[in-house]
């Protein structure tokens, strides 16, 4: 029972990390439609802007944190502006396409800048776990679970109930109506981006003192992104929130009573699953996806 | 197509390990010469039927896999004691059971995927690539993991007067690749221009309106799955038995990115279009080793293909059409515009 309780607690920690990835794929997808490949690099981003700021200019772990968010949304809405403004994104095949050389590019500079060996990121907190009767939990991981939920609610507050959320919901239903009522659509566009962008960074920042930087942990962050996005439904904030948690119960669970070895395995194996049987996501309203 | 010119390029390949007999250079023109093949036979799905398939790696994967397998014999613990046995077959049996192998799948992933479009499709795709790769890593009773297959023996040929050879030396490889190169080229030359490629491109244009006709999209989605993942299959089982090593890492992302820049970059929908894309950016890597260091080339890779996207988003043999005939066109005394010339310029 207890080690039940564990692997809940475990999955709640890395649950609100894939939520805040997810969430910020799914303004660039699910509401943009970009299919973004870059993001899991953005997300690699966060990871070593964290251990710079940290471990070279000895900055504290929260600030570099700050850094992180504020360096991602620079990249982003680099990213938007240069390659993307000009493109007609309702042609997914080649945004997709031009956001994998960008992955590729941005992956390949990170492995040159900081090699290919993992980097351990430092935090402030004590190593020794928190104990609940039989269960443990770090210190570091309470933190990185509460900072995640807050963005979260402030993320989906943003979105769901300011005049700026509105605005962007309304620039993707429709940009043309739109821009009629006054939104001004060329800077939603730049600015949705370069959120979803940082929470990405976040989201690397946060994850990577739990585990450790690596240059290619982003492919899998990418393609995780996609599986919550997708096992939430195409937009719904919501949705992603819950299909962050969702894929993190399933890896946890799958690993330790199924198979360790097949880990990332079982989220994709869910992904194909919920696109058989329900392609419109788990928590979404129906809609045409064929 | 052109035949005159398709004769004269696949002569010049042909005689081209005759001049230039250097084994370094023929075993790049043969690695990047199964990439080609690769990037045919996903040219099938994403140009003429418009589906792009970000997973198309796994059929690579599996050709290999399937035709080392068979070609080393394996036996596979299936649990209640029971166990799968299957000895080593002669090579090119095994090069075929590879290629029915991955028809199979191909027909499997399009009966799953081919419920869904757009980025759906894409998803799902990569997602069988994925799993794909993990059962590579970590079945090891099977694939030996992530070490992968060793020894895998070559393919043989019979001879008159030789007796059976060895298809080792990097000509013959080269040869072996060219031949099975055009053959995948001819098939898909062959199908599209054929009633079945009319109706794929038909479902490519307007969905809808090809369904209001009277065309079945699952079947012609199907069988444009099925031969695009046997083609496939067939340039993993040659990669597989002239390489000679198989890991895991056959199933990686980046080479099912390989192979679409290099049918987006020629030209997806037109026959030459993998060929040439294929040249540019499989002859590329081996152009800028030893000058730059590895992360720099993939940059300049990653460089080059935004700069195509950006550029020429229809691809390189399309622009070159475009062209020659812009070079054709005399020099223009403006006509007047008539309906045949407006009618002929919306195209």
């Amino acid at each position: 029972m207890d080690q039940i309780f564990q692997h809940v607690i475990n999955a709640m920690v890395l649950g609100s990390t894939y939520a805040l990835l997810g969430i910020g794929l799914t303004i660039i997808f699910g509401i943009m439609r970009v299919v973004n490949f870059a993001h899991g690099e953005l997300y690699t981003l966060g990871a070593y802007t964290a251990y710079g700021m940290v471990a070279i200019l000895n900055l504290d772990f929260f600030s570099s944190i700050l850094v992180a968010a504020l360096f991602g949304m620079l990249i982003g809405s680099l990213i938007e502006y240069v390659f993307l403004r000009r493109k007609d994104l309702k042609n997914i095949d080649e945004v997709m396409l031009i956001m994998i050389g960008i992955m590729i590019i941005m992956q390949n500079l990170e492995l040159m800048i900081w090699g290919g060996v993992a980097k351990i990121i430092p935090t402030p907190f004590s190593q020794d776990p928190i104990s609940l009767g039989a269960i443990s939990i770090s210190p570091t991981r309470v933190f990185v679970f509460c900072i995640a939920v807050v963005l979260l609610a402030i993320f989906y507050l943003g979105i769901e109930r300011t005049r700026f959320g509105l605005a962007i919901r309304a620039t993707f239903q429709d940009q043309d109506a739109a821009r009629i009522v006054g939104v001004n659509v060329k800077r939603i566009y730049t600015v949705t981006f370069a959120l979803g962008s940082a929470m990405a960074a976040v989201a690397g920042a946060l994850l990577a003192p739990m585990f450790v930087a690596t240059p290619l942990m982003g492919d899998l962050a990418s393609l995780k992104a996609f599986a919550i996005v997708i096992l939430g439904g195409l937009g719904s904030l919501g949705g992603a929130a819950l299909g962050g948690f969702l894929l993190a119960f399933i890896e946890e669970f799958g690993a330790s009573y199924l198979s360790s070895a097949y880990r990332d395995a079982f989220g994709f194996l869910v992904i194909i699953i919920v696109m058989l049987f329900r392609p419109q996501g788990l928590f979404a309203a129906k809609e045409r996806v064929g | 197509m052109n035949w005159k010119l398709f004769a004269v390029f696949v002569a010049t390949l042909g005689v081209f390990p005759l001049l230039w007999s250097d084994p370094y250079v023929l075993s790049v023109m043969g690695s990047a010469g199964i990439m080609i093949i690769a990037a045919i036979s996903l040219n099938l799905l994403l140009g003429y039927t418009g589906q792009l398939s970000l997973g198309h790696a796994a059929f690579f994967g599996i050709g290999a896999y399937t035709s080392a397998l068979m070609s080393l014999g394996f036996d596979v613990d299936l649990g209640f004691g029971m166990t799968w046995q299957v000895d080593a077959k002669p090579v090119w049996m095994a090069f075929v059971t590879a290629i029915l192998v991955t028809a199979f799948f191909g027909w499997l992933v399009g009966k799953l995927a081919f419920k869904v479009r757009g980025a759906y499709f894409v998803v799902i795709t990569i997602s069988f690539a994925q799993v794909m790769r993990m059962i590579s890593l970590n079945w090891t009773d099977l694939t030996e993991g992530p070490m992968g297959m060793i020894s895998i023996p070559p393919l043989t040929l019979w001879l008159p007067g030789e007796g059976v050879v060895n298809l080792t030396s990097k000509a013959a490889i080269y040869w072996l690749v060219l031949v099975v190169g055009v053959l995948a080229y001819l098939l898909v030359a062959m199908l599209v221009n054929s009633r079945q490629g009319r109706a794929m491109i038909a479902l490519r244009e307007n969905e809808t309106l090809a369904t209001s006709v009277g065309i079945p999209v699952t079947y012609f989605l199907s069988m444009a799955a099925i031969i695009s993942a046997a083609i496939a299959g067939a340039a993993g089982g040659l990669y597989a038995h002239t390489v000679r090593i198989i890991d895991p890492d056959v199933f990686l992302f980046i080479y099912t990115v390989t192979m679409v820049i290099m049918v987006v970059a020629g030209g997806k929908g037109t026959l030459g279009g993998p060929v040439i894309g294929g040249l540019i950016f499989g002859l590329m890597p081996e152009l800028l080793r030893g000058v730059v260091e590895p992360e720099v080339q993939w940059v300049i890779y990653g460089i080059t293909m935004i700069i195509i996207l950006l550029f020429l988003p229809r691809g390189l043999v399309p622009a070159m059409y475009d062209f020659i005939a812009w070079l054709r066109t005399p020099f223009a005394i403006p006509q007047r515009k008539t309906g045949h010339s407006l009618a002929k310029e919306a195209n």
